[in-house]
């Protein structure tokens, strides 16, 4: 075992968790890893910020708001390889289907005139508290540099497994048709 | 007055006997009486033919001349083409909107003029170019551009700008055109001497095998750009079984920089006629059609006129030159407004009465073309060989140009240069001597074979213009030293995205993801991975696209990144902290921020 073992850390920006759900799959091996790495800043261990420089971030969802890009750019900062994990962070997913109508519309839509909306002041939030959105969902890509990519909805745990284990043994990764195949 | 768009439709339909196969007429005709198709019309041709409406609804919204809305009696249609461009198109475009008081896409109060952008039309030896209704207006500058409406305004009637004709059959009562064939050097194989009605002669003496070997032992290759050996496609063609069989002439030449077919359908239409009744006879078709692009419409009377002359003299029709049983006869289908459509299989897929998608291949033309029956598909210009080999011969016509590409070859050059024009000139010929031929000095780069083709700098200009170097269908464009390569790209990249029909993704979101890489790149916001992502892209293109668009419209981009590498690397940088030099984030939460009333605490 290395004297000082490789930090990660990972994070879901506009996503589902779904990613990090499937992360936990990896089940018993999660023991495994945790010889091979420390976690940083992660909703794994709740740690809020980074404590040290890491050596991989896991990107879970892409940018839909500012608070997104600061998280991302803080990622590019402390990590030496970051890892776009899952559709939405690799291509925008789900929430990039927002990227057919303004922003005005979505938020007209999601705060004042949808059917289910009860708001008499008929204003949209101004709560600080709320982080200002994007005018489009972004992939994380195309905010920062990503140096890898694993698409999926959610990419299979073993996937997950394997392209860390390759990345932190410095390994070639080995990922038969059967982990990158979706339909 | 116009009429209500339903019973002019049902009309139309009745015109063409409810055949499918013709809607581009119908709609040509509906646009005309219209100025729209709306969808009362579309409603009304889908019952009238029988045909699902989706088909009719398709067409209108795929081809540049058919709209639903609306356009002004008159059309103004600019050629947006990077020639026109370079040579004034933006003045002539402020002088039309300020003396219209309209924007491009927009129609007067009136309802007298419509003003449009619109791709090449084929007029880049006399940019700026427009097509005015059916007229063809050359050498446009602003003043003329603001004399040319006020005329319009007194006369309402786009022929009467026509004052001075251009030369040859230009000045033709049923051509009547300014528009000029600016032929700079004819050679000795297309525009050679004339000999009406030999080929056809020799031709109908031989057996169709024969004729079929005399074009393979001429190596005659065709001369649309892809260079494929005309002998055997026509041999696939014969072999192939089918009831019918058909022989189309592509005269939809829609490569921007590419002029040579209009001056062919101008001076040499019977040479080109003459072509199809031989290749009709090589393959056993009876029906041959030519696809005439829309662009070329002013062409289209002169073009009935001619085929009804050799109606007369016998040369189409029963028994072709006394001939026994060889009956042939030729239809000319006018396109729309595609460039797509030059391609033949969305070539065919036009002439069937359908959007201009391309087919998948296999099975190609030669076994299942137009309405399923075996078509053979030339150019123009192929054709127009093809008469002169049985003129002279096979081994005469071989003499000519290299080894793997024989005969001679058209140009049209068009840009900076001192003689835009048509050449004919030997395969084999140097970029360098056709440069010097056009007199172009200061020349910064060549773009050879139009968009699709590829942008080559001085240090390649001792390549040879043949199929086994630098392949071209013709379009020579010439850059000097003061025009920028990478604005010159940028107008290819967004012609190919207005141009792709959006069946195949990777040609439909390909092109986009050039062109916006190019734009990162001229915005000075972009990366090196960009540039490596530019040959990632076009390598997919090529790979995966289902027809020679996407196939090769990567190749602006991915050949000026050859030739011009330090254009484009003086341009990128690393951002040092590994952020994304194209992503704004002050632009980006603009508008919420707008909407709140809030600042961002990020940006």
């Amino acid at each position: 075992m290395p004297a000082t073992k490789p930090r990660i850390a990972t994070t879901s920006l506009a996503g589902c968790f779904g990613c990090h759900m499937s992360l936990l799959d990896i089940d018993e091996r999660i023991l495994q890893l945790a010889e091979l790495v420390d976690f940083d800043k992660s909703p794994i261990d709740d740690y809020k910020q980074f404590t040290q420089h890491c050596a991989v971030g896991l990107i879970e969802g892409g940018c839909c708001n500012e608070e997104n890009v600061a998280v991302l750019r803080d990622f590019r900062t402390h990590c030496d390889v970051l890892v776009s994990i899952g559709d939405c962070a690799t291509m925008g997913g789900i929430p990039a289907l927002r990227n057919m109508v303004t922003i005005e519309e979505c938020m007209q839509e999601a705060y004042v005139s949808g059917p289910s909306v009860y708001n008499p002041s008929g204003k949209v939030p101004d709560n600080p508290e709320v982080p200002l959105l994007l005018d489009k969902v972004y992939p994380a890509h195309e905010v920062v540099k990503i140096d890898y990519h694993l698409p999926g909805c959610p990419p299979p745990a073993d996937t997950l497994f394997a392209a860390l284990v390759a990345l932190l043994s410095d390994e070639p990764i080995k990922l038969p048709y059967q982990l990158i195949k979706y339909d | 007055m116009t009429k209500p768009s339903e019973a002019v439709a049902r009309q139309a339909c009745q015109d063409v006997n409810l055949d499918p196969t013709r809607l581009l007429d119908v709609l040509h005709i509906v646009q005309k009486e219209c100025r729209c198709v709306d969808d009362s019309a579309i409603d009304a041709i889908a019952a009238e033919m029988g045909i699902p409406r989706v088909r009719v609804d398709g067409a209108v919204t795929f081809y540049t001349f058919f709209t639903k809305e609306p356009v002004g009696q008159i059309t103004i249609r600019l050629s947006s083409d990077i020639i026109d461009r370079l040579q004034g198109a933006q003045e002539v475009a402020d002088a039309l909107t300020d003396e219209l008081g309209i924007d491009f896409g927009q129609i007067t109060a009136d309802g007298l003029f419509s003003l449009h952008w619109t791709s090449c039309i084929g007029m880049s030896d006399q940019a700026p170019a427009a097509l005015v209704g059916d007229t063809m207006v050359t050498h446009l500058t602003a003043e003329t551009a603001r004399l040319m409406v006020r005329s319009l305004r007194e006369h309402k009637h786009p022929p009467k700008l026509v004052q001075e004709l251009g030369d040859g059959k230009n000045a033709h009562p049923l051509v009547h055109t300014m528009v000029k064939n600016n032929i700079r050097q004819p050679g000795s194989i297309i525009f050679g001497p004339i000999n009406r009605g030999e080929a056809i002669r020799k031709a109908l003496g031989m057996t169709p095998v024969e004729v079929i070997r005399a074009m393979k032992t001429s190596r005659l290759r065709g001369r649309g750009g892809a260079g494929f050996p005309a002998g055997l496609k026509w041999e696939f063609t014969r072999a192939a079984t089918g009831d019918r069989k058909y022989i189309i002439c592509n005269a939809d030449e829609g490569e921007p920089g590419t002029f040579k077919d209009r001056v062919l359908l101008t001076e040499l239409p019977d040479r080109i006629f003459a072509g199809m009744t031989i290749a009709g006879y090589a393959i056993g078709a009876q029906e041959g059609i030519v696809y005439l692009r829309g662009e070329y419409a002013y062409l289209k009377p002169y073009l009935e006129e001619v085929l009804a002359q050799r109606r007369v003299e016998g040369w189409l029709g029963q028994d072709i030159a006394g001939k026994q049983g060889y009956h042939f006869d030729i239809r000319i289908q006018l396109g729309a407004g595609a460039y797509i459509c030059g391609e033949e299989t969305s070539l065919i897929s036009s002439l069937e009465g359908t959007r201009g998608d391309p087919k998948n291949r296999p099975p190609f033309p030669a076994q299942h073309g137009y309405l399923g029956y075996p078509t053979v598909v030339n150019n123009c210009e192929t054709l127009c060989c093809v008469t002169k080999i049985l003129e002279n011969g096979a081994a005469t016509f071989s003499e000519f140009g290299t080894e793997q590409s024989s005969g001679t070859k058209l140009l049209s050059i068009s840009g900076d240069c001192t003689a835009p024009g048509i050449y004919e000139v030997e395969f084999g010929v140097s970029l360098q001597k056709v440069l010097e031929m056009a007199g172009a000095t200061q020349v910064q780069a060549v773009q050879v074979g139009g968009p699709s083709g590829q942008l080559i700098g001085p240090d390649q200009f001792d390549r040879v213009l043949c199929f086994d170097d630098l392949a071209t269908g013709g379009s020579i464009m010439i850059f000097d030293q003061s025009r920028k390569i990478l604005d010159i790209v940028h107008a290819f990249m967004e012609f190919f995205v207005e141009e792709s029909c959006g069946y195949c993704t990777p040609c439909r979101v390909g092109n986009v993801l050039l062109k916006e890489g190019l734009q990162r790149v001229l915005d000075g916001r972009g990366e090196p991975a960009d540039l490596e992502q530019f040959e990632q892209v076009g390598a997919m293109m090529k790979a995966c696209s289902r027809c020679g668009l996407g196939q090769t419209s990567w190749r602006p981009v991915v050949t000026s990144l050859q030739s011009f590498r330090d254009q484009y690397e003086s341009r990128v940088a690393d951002d040092p902290d590994g952020f994304r030099r194209s992503f704004d984030l002050k632009k980006a939460v603009a508008t919420a921020e707008k909407i709140t009333g809030r600042k961002s605490v990020h940006a």
